[in-house]
């Protein structure tokens, strides 16, 4: 039984938790040649561009602030509207046809969606042959930094909004349907319903899943930016994530990178376990109990 | 956010709400047409924003080069003349059909080593009492909750001598510690009594795992073995750190260089006697890439339909 086991185990030890343990290479002036054990002790220099006030993280860390807010306020709402929206049809066939194609783009990696994007909305797209065709001016879209972060944000809304209403349809659909009755007997409008049913039915799901959104504020579609990062250029389009990749794997600077990567995820665990204490000072349940 | 996806899966099979007739119950009001008719167009818009990009991708890869430059050389929606030379320009040698074979290889070696892994981690702790249960269910969950950052995880890949090697892209990912706990949580509902009467008349763990366990877990074993395959299928960010060598690319980069980077794809990449269209080529590359995600969907709606993970978000 535990031979079976230990392979999994094991892979979870080797690349799980011992670069849990690399993180020590935030306080090292880490030398590749030199290793883990044998750089040199730096303490908390390697924190320096917290206080130091570096210009490149500071622009990174704000593209990644506003993507993040960007991202809350605009890509967190879609699922439940459309989640609202499919509920509403009566047909299960067609709601269930309809679920299956928007749940699909979550399925494709990023390369492929940057790359749809490109052929749709690109210098040489589908948008701009038939603007071109119609004698209409041509729409630059791609590739220009000021729209960068827009177009960011419809990407995301594209791949993930359609999956994402899995867990809005599952909580509707647990839902008291003798509730919709009772307040339509008593005169209550669809609208009416679903202000006063729906939505405060649904409340509890939405601060769970904005909290753990919280949790990850700070990582802001890596894979996503690092691929279309090379026309907008850093300024408009560098986050934590890339400036961690771009300063420590390309530029070797391992211990400041490092040290930027620790003091994201720790920022991400203190922001989960704070919203979740707010959330409790307001009666929710939030992720975990007590 | 893969852990929140996944355990919403779970959830899907009751997505069926009471209305599963899809008749109006008696105490509905009629719907207003207008509004029908607004929420009608609204999904439609939503439907073509998804089907379009798919359908004009593989209508451009089968355009002939007259279709292609009446388009003006960009996409085109309805191709007049089709042909598939593109694809028999990319699928006869050369570096794409290279990394085709290196994807289906990764994927099936990857897939299967992970289901391997995850399902004899699951089962040593789906089992009472079994040795050191405890601490390796805490390492389980502790690594769902704290990941590593990007450097360090490099670092130690680096320090394995894994960079450019294939099993960088399957090693460090092989184990995904929320699929343990969704898989040990299914362990744990089968009908234990089956395992006791079987420890009694002498069957070793490994026997009980593989003729009573696994046979019963094919559910499962599925939905968990496509995330992974779709997963390493992917799988780009890995390749880009780890995969320096061009000859060991894999589909994601090959997707990049040639076709969001746009990188000229030549003689040298591809053998034609006569070069396809440049866009072709491009558009073919993408519709390889996508199939192998249009044919395993299927199978992954009609599980997570099922909700074979009903339970899972117990851990």
């Amino acid at each position: 039984m535990l031979l079976l086991g230990i392979p999994g185990a094991l892979a979870l030890i080797l690349f799980h938790y011992l670069p849990l343990l690399g993180n020590v290479i935030a306080f090292q002036d880490y030398q590749p040649y030199l290793g883990f054990t044998e750089s040199e002790w730096v303490g908390f220099s390697n924190f320096a561009f917290l206080w130091n006030g570096n210009p490149e993280f500071l622009n990174a860390l704000w593209n990644t602030l506003i993507l993040t807010v960007i991202q809350t306020v605009l890509v967190f709402p879609v699922p439940l509207v459309l989640a609202l929206l499919l509920n509403s049809l009566a047909g299960e066939r067609l709601k269930r046809l309809l679920q299956s194609v928007f749940y699909l783009p979550h399925f494709l990696s990023w390369v492929i969606v940057v790359a749809l994007f490109q052929q749709m909305l690109g210098n040489a797209g589908m948008l701009n042959t038939f603007l071109v065709q119609h004698d209409l001016p041509v729409l630059h879209i791609i590739g220009v930094p000021d729209l960068f972060k827009a177009l960011v944000t419809s990407q995301a809304i594209w791949k993930d909004a359609g999956w994402g209403t899995i867990i809005f349809l599952a909580a509707i659909s647990r839902i008291d349907q003798e509730q919709y009755e009772a307040a339509a007997v008593d005169g209550a409008t669809a609208w009416q319903r679903l202000i006063n049913i729906t939505l405060p039915s649904l409340k509890g799901l939405f601060i769970l899943l904005l909290i753990l959104r919280l949790g990850s504020s700070l990582s802001v579609g890596f894979e996503q930016i690092i691929l279309q990062q090379g026309p907008v250029g850093i300024q408009a389009s560098e986050v934590l994530d890339t400036w961690v990749y771009n300063n420590g794997i390309i530029g070797g600077n391992w211990g400041i990178s490092g040290a930027v990567g620790l003091f994201k995820g720790v920022v991400g665990v203190l922001l989960v376990v704070g919203a979740n204490k707010l959330a409790h000072a307001f009666g929710e349940r939030g992720v975990y109990e007590k | 956010m893969t852990t929140l996806e996944q355990s919403t899966v779970a959830k899907d099979r009751v997505s069926v709400p009471a209305r599963a007739s899809g008749k109006r119950p008696p105490w509905m009001e009629k719907p207003n047409p207008v509004t029908q008719a607004v929420k009608f167009l609204a999904l439609v818009i939503c439907v073509a924003l998804v089907v379009i990009p798919f359908w004009s991708v593989i209508a451009t890869s089968i355009a002939d080069q007259t279709t292609i430059n009446a388009a003006g050389g960009g996409m085109v929606m309805w191709p007049k003349g089709v042909t598939f030379s593109s694809y028999a320009a990319v699928l006869s040698g050369g570096v794409v059909t290279r990394a085709v074979v290196i994807s289906v290889g990764i994927t099936v070696v990857g897939t299967l080593l992970s289901l391997a892994a995850t399902a004899g981690l699951a089962y040593w702790l789906s089992r009472p009492n079994a040795l050191l249960g405890k601490p390796v269910l805490m390492l389980v969950l502790g690594a769902v909750l704290f990941s590593p950052g990007l450097i360090p995880t490099y670092l130690v890949v680096k320090q394995f001598n894994l960079l450019d090697s294939w099993w960088s892209l399957i090693l460090p990912v092989l184990v995904n510690a929320f699929n343990v706990i969704v898989m040990r949580a299914f362990f744990q509902e089968l009908p234990q009594e089956l395992f006791e009467s079987a420890a009694i008349d002498g069957a070793s763990s490994a026997t009980i795992l593989f003729r009573i366990v696994l046979p019963l877990s094919k559910a499962v074993m599925a939905v968990i073995g496509l995330f992974y395959a779709v997963a390493y299928w992917n799988a780009f960010f890995n390749a880009m750190l780890y995969i320096q060598s061009t000859d060991k690319w894999p589909m994601a980069l090959v997707l990049r260089t040639y076709v969001v980077n746009q990188t000229t794809i030549g003689g040298d990449q591809v053998s034609a006697e006569v070069l396809p269209p440049q866009l072709s080529l491009q558009m073919a590359i993408l519709v390889i890439a996508i199939v192998p995600i249009l044919v395993v969907y299927p199978f992954l709606q009609r599980h997570f339909a099922k909700g074979v993970m009903i339970g899972a978000v117990k851990g």
